[in-house]
């Protein structure tokens, strides 16, 4: 491909071939998209239409496209996390375990340990707060010390985190005692998704900083390679890109603003406060703050993976480990990181996951793992290692609940949608090696 | 052909600190002795070729030089100080830099990236700035190889040929003053093979120091001062290579002994 670009390089005297003149090159590749992303987005739309006509249209209406949301936030999450672990050829069983500790942490120290203990009372201003932070930090410092069980003792990722699943599912029931421990603090609950949202002016705002942001984004990437005289995507190309940047996140917007308070929420709410509703009151949920965070974690992660030297190498490390090692590169330590980080993203997971059950329950996260694994892998993250993308684990996460709700709203029974999930997740890795195969890939 | 100290024959190498020393280097891996009680040095200016079967002990030696492993008993010397080498960084800090025979590079990764590995440029907020990376990449590219063109692909996509080039220019970029070469044409054609020689030559005007690692007995003659043999861990012996045929060296390979200095 880089083959049709300008050649930058002063051909030597002994160089007697014509210079390489540019071929016509077609649309998608003008706009360098990646055709695996392509792909995914095209799978996800399919899938999309055919549950909407199997539903009579139910599908994708504003309500269930809400609901499709929030659902995917706390898979999502994660599976960002699990793209760095696969990517340096390990794997992690004991996500949906530890995410169990983590939220039983954050529930009993929100309602048991920091009242008894520091006389908070229940509705205190920093007892969410607090109990968040307790739960990200038990959450990085378990995946931290299955990081260093795997890196430094040379303990198979596999084995180590067999073990935390059953460990980890068991120290959250020890926590609570099997209890279910609810309801959480209202602040807390916010994070779970209906529970808070940016409502209809804040989602714009939201909205138009995002575009602007993506816009000035692709800008300065432009500018930079320019700058260093390198081959840059024609201007239509650019502009395009900009438009459907700016038209998918506006687009999202507006799809989640369309889903409106039912009156009846909204008349509890005014009698709540003690007033009287007007007529013809309406109102937007937006944006839920558990979709801004799964945003929030979506680029850091992105910038991790892309722009920082620790990213580089993760990558590096999954490519070639021993390449890695001879080139300087502490990999045990770099294991130790790549499972913290999983670790505080699972934490984050479980106040998405608790607040929107508004508690916490024994099996919460039960079978996480799987689903976690399953995204990343649909979204093009490669078991050999040193291939994966951010965008494609949560895309991955959206493909699987849109599947598994859907089935559910056509009426599939329970064991059928499994065997469908499981089959997807089989047939994914079969075409991606076919992808791979035909591109000349590893 | 008289003389019996090979440093005090090689004429470059009178009054002159050389520029690596090993001395009496040992390691063993469970039982077996990988390397025992090797000395060889290296000149500026100089090749010294490395020869000897497959597990004689070059590569073990070189890695230990290399820090990819830590020797169990020795001295290392670099420009007559006493050097503590633990680590691929560690030797990196003394412009000690490696070519090995596998490439050690990261296939799914694309040259720039590779070349830079463990070294990133970074921009001001601390991020890889890899345009700048990219820029210097076809720098060194235009002077190494100049047909080289696939700068944003993966290397698992390049030929044997730009992978090699791509591993080079990693050493020739951070000013390396001591190179060490395992195998640097054995995946390589005919063409590619003359121009990996002529960097060398070049290098070597420059005044590094070089340790070449070959199977290749006719071109390490061309290539060398000085070649050292080992066989089964040990050193056979240190040899200019205008004292010695083709033949000569293939009888210490072979025989573990120099048939011209037996006693009659």
């Amino acid at each position: 491909m880089s083959d049709a670009h300008a050649n930058p390089i002063p051909s030597t005297a002994k160089d007697d071939r014509p210079a390489p003149k540019a071929p016509a090159k077609s649309f998608l590749s003008q706009l360098e998209i990646d055709l695996r992303l392509l792909g995914m987005v095209g799978a996800f739309v399919l899938v999309c239409i055919v549950f909407n006509v199997l539903t009579d249209g139910r599908f994708l209406t504003p309500r269930n496209i809400f609901n499709l949301t929030i659902q995917t936030v706390s898979v999502a999450i994660m599976a960002t996390g699990m793209v760095f672990i696969i990517v340096t050829r390990h794997i992690d069983l004991s996500v949906g375990a530890l995410l169990a500790t983590a939220s039983a942490v954050m529930a009993m120290m929100q309602t048991r340990w920091l009242p008894d203990t520091l006389g908070l009372p229940l509705g205190h201003a920093a007892l969410p707060w607090l109990a968040i932070l307790a739960g990200l930090l038990a959450g990085t410092l378990i995946g931290a010390f299955q990081g260093w069980l795997v890196g430094y003792l040379t303990i198979p990722a596999f084995i180590v985190t067999l073990g935390g699943l059953l460990i980890w599912r068991n120290v959250a029931w020890y926590l609570t005692n099997g209890q279910t421990i609810g309801p959480l603090d209202e602040t807390f609950q916010a994070f779970g998704g209906i529970n808070g949202t940016l409502g209809a002016t804040g989602s714009w705002i939201f909205g138009l900083i995002a575009a602007a942001a993506a816009v000035l984004a692709l800008l300065s990437a432009r500018r930079s390679k320019a700058a260093h005289g390198f081959p840059v995507k024609p201007i239509w190309a650019e502009a395009v890109l900009i438009g459907i940047a700016v038209v998918a996140i506006l687009g999202f917007v507006a799809l989640l603003n369309a889903y409106e308070v039912p009156t009846r929420v909204l008349e509890r709410d005014f009698a709540a406060r003690g007033l009287e509703m007007p007529e013809g009151t309406t109102a937007s949920y937006g944006i839920p703050y558990s979709v801004l965070v799964l945003i929030a974690v979506a680029v850091v992660m992105t910038v991790i993976a892309r722009k920082t030297r620790l990213g580089r190498y993760i990558f590096a490390t999954g490519g070639n480990p021993d390449a890695a090692e001879l080139s300087g590169i502490n990999t045990r330590f770099l294991t130790v990181k790549v499972f913290a980080i999983l670790g505080a993203l699972v934490a984050i997971s479980a106040v998405v996951a608790s607040a929107r059950l508004t508690n916490h329950s024994n099996d919460i996260g039960t079978l996480d793992e799987l689903r976690v694994i399953a995204a990343a892998v649909i979204g093009g993250t490669a078991l050999s290692g040193g291939i994966g993308t951010i965008y494609g684990a949560i895309l991955g996460a959206l493909i699987m609940q849109s599947l598994q709700s859907g089935m559910a709203m056509v009426g599939v029974d329970a064991p059928l949608q499994n065997i469908v999930v499981g089959t997807v997740l089989v047939a994914a890795v079969l075409i991606d090696i076919i992808y791979r195969r035909r591109v000349g890939g590893k | 052909m008289t003389m019996t100290e090979t440093a005090k024959a090689d004429p470059r190498a009178a009054g002159e600190t050389p520029l690596v020393e090993l001395k009496d280097i040992s390691i063993a891996f469970g039982g077996v002795q990988a390397v025992d009680g090797v000395s060889i040095d290296l000149h500026p200016g100089e090749v010294v070729g490395l020869l000897g079967h497959n597990g004689a002990g070059k590569s073990t030696l070189i890695k230990i030089l290399s820090g990819a492993y830590r020797m169990d008993s020795g001295e290392i010397r670099i420009n007559g100080q006493k050097a503590e080498i633990h680590s691929p960084r560690d030797a990196r800090r003394y412009n000690i830099e490696t070519i090995y025979q596998t490439l050690a590079l990261a296939d799914n990764l694309d040259a720039a990236s590779n070349l830079f590995l463990g070294r990133e440029i970074t921009t001001a907020l601390g991020f890889v700035d890899d345009a700048k990376q990219e820029a210097e990449t076809r720098k060194i590219m235009a002077r190494l190889n100049p047909n080289f063109r696939k700068l944003n692909e993966p290397v698992s996509a390049l030929s044997g040929g730009q992978r090699q080039s791509v591993a080079i220019a990693r050493a020739v970029y951070f000013n390396a003053k001591i190179l060490i070469m395992d195998e640097p044409t054995a995946a390589l054609g005919v063409h590619e093979t003359a121009m990996v020689a002529d960097l060398i030559k070049e290098l070597k005007a420059q005044g590094l120091g070089i340790f070449l690692i070959s199977h290749d007995t006719r071109e390490m003659m061309e290539l060398c001062d000085r070649v050292s043999v080992m066989k089964n861990g040990q050193l056979v012996g240190t040899e200019r290579v205008e004292d010695v045929t083709e033949d000569d060296i293939l009888s210490m390979i072979i025989l573990g002994k120099n048939p011209k200095r037996e006693p009659a």
